[in-house]
């Protein structure tokens, strides 16, 4: 399981295990599984699709202006807002 | 000797006083609660973008593409004192204090021959017109909310960025109470822009990817994500130093309003002593004058 991490200034929004995350990157979306290579990446305005299993339905997140982080530990990401 | 009546009037005032500072004293403590874990919410993404900016700017440091807000304007004449205080007073020594560690840091770059202004985030920062009538760069009022948000730290930051852009400064420090205890706040002052890259490792916790040896890919690029964050790390600061902020005030208030709430108990105590002396003196005399007037038949 992929460990994510959504953060705001004002709280930590979520923190879970999940199947893979779908993040919308500036330069294109791109989906983050368990393992994948360490990655940083600024992030659009758009939504985050969370698929906490294979093939379940997306669960997605309005994020704004933030940042991505993929390392050893699972995804990162910092939004200035979410919901 | 002042007359029962007197007495009886000041003894209810400082009974009316009290109240007031005592309720005072409770809503500090339930809105403490609420700053408190404010702060500490906004603790982790605060957390992680040091860590990641602190890292990028450490690999990037010396390139020549790097942003202002890293590598600074190359002067270092004017200094802009960010003075985040609060809106409201009656708590001890809080506005006073911040506002004290902002003057010592202009005189003391004013003793360099630096030119201090001063920006004020919060309506008590003004006192300092008192004294640098004419160096005040702006005035921001923080409005009535009741729970601070994230926008207000970005209206600020953004001003902040705007000037910085204009020129019209080249160093910033912001200066605020950080939250230590409900009994201790600390004034602290820091430089925001340009960033201040710690050189220690040690203060880096090993969160960041760079550290795991493993070779990280940044998209668009490493000058691309640091100039990116830059900013908004200036307004992550600034939301962090209201945070803490709100938590210290609330703090700084209970206290004083306790003080004040004990010390109008130790007044009402003194001044029913004087007043049931002052009374026993009346009825002496008046019996005085019974006995002294019927020895007299």
């Amino acid at each position: 399981m992929l460990h994510f991490e959504l953060v705001t200034p004002e709280k930590l929004v979520r923190s879970e295990d999940v199947y893979m995350v779908v993040v919308p990157g500036t330069e294109g979306d791109f989906g983050v599984l368990e393992g994948h290579a360490p990655l940083m990446s600024t992030v659009r305005d758009g939504a985050l699709s969370v698929y906490r299993t294979e093939g379940a339905t997306p669960e997605t997140i309005a994020i704004q202006g933030g940042f991505a982080e993929v390392n050893a530990k699972g995804l990162t990401v910092l939004a200035e807002r979410a919901a | 000797m002042a007359s029962l009546k007197a007495l009886k009037i000041r003894i209810n005032s400082v009974k009316s006083t009290q109240k007031i500072t005592k309720a005072m004293k409770m809503v500090a403590a339930a809105k403490l609660r609420r700053a408190q874990e404010a702060a500490q919410a906004g603790r982790p993404y605060a957390e992680r973008l040091e860590a990641v900016v602190a890292s990028l700017s450490r690999q990037l440091a010396g390139g020549a593409t790097v942003s202002p807000l890293l590598s600074g304007t190359g002067k270092d004449q004017v200094h802009l004192l960010v003075v985040a205080t609060s809106e409201r007073g009656l708590a001890g020594a809080f506005n006073t204090n911040i506002v004290r560690a902002a003057r010592r840091k202009a005189e003391e770059l004013e003793a360099q021959g630096k030119t201090v202004r001063f920006y004020l985030a919060g309506k008590k920062g003004r006192v300092l017109r008192r004294f640098y009538p004419n160096a005040i760069a702006a005035d921001h009022e923080l409005g009535g909310h009741k729970t601070l948000g994230f926008q207000q730290a970005r209206e600020v930051a953004d001003d902040l960025l705007a000037r910085y852009a204009a020129g019209e400064f080249d160093v910033a420090h912001l200066f605020y109470a950080k939250f230590v205890s409900a009994l201790v706040q600390l004034p602290v002052g820091q430089q925001i822009i340009p960033v201040a890259v710690s050189d220690s490792k040690a203060d880096v916790p090993s969160t960041s990817a760079t550290s795991a040896g493993a070779v990280v890919e940044y998209e668009p690029d490493e000058e691309g994500i640091l100039a990116d964050l830059l900013p908004r790390n200036v307004a992550i600061q600034v939301f962090r130093a209201m945070l803490e902020n709100a938590a210290s005030e609330q703090g700084s208030r209970m206290n004083a309003m306790d003080n004040a709430t004990r010390n109008a108990g130790d007044m009402i105590n003194r001044l029913s002593i004087q007043y049931n002396r002052t009374r026993q003196a009346a009825i002496t005399t008046e019996l005085v004058e019974i006995i002294s007037g019927a020895e007299a038949l």
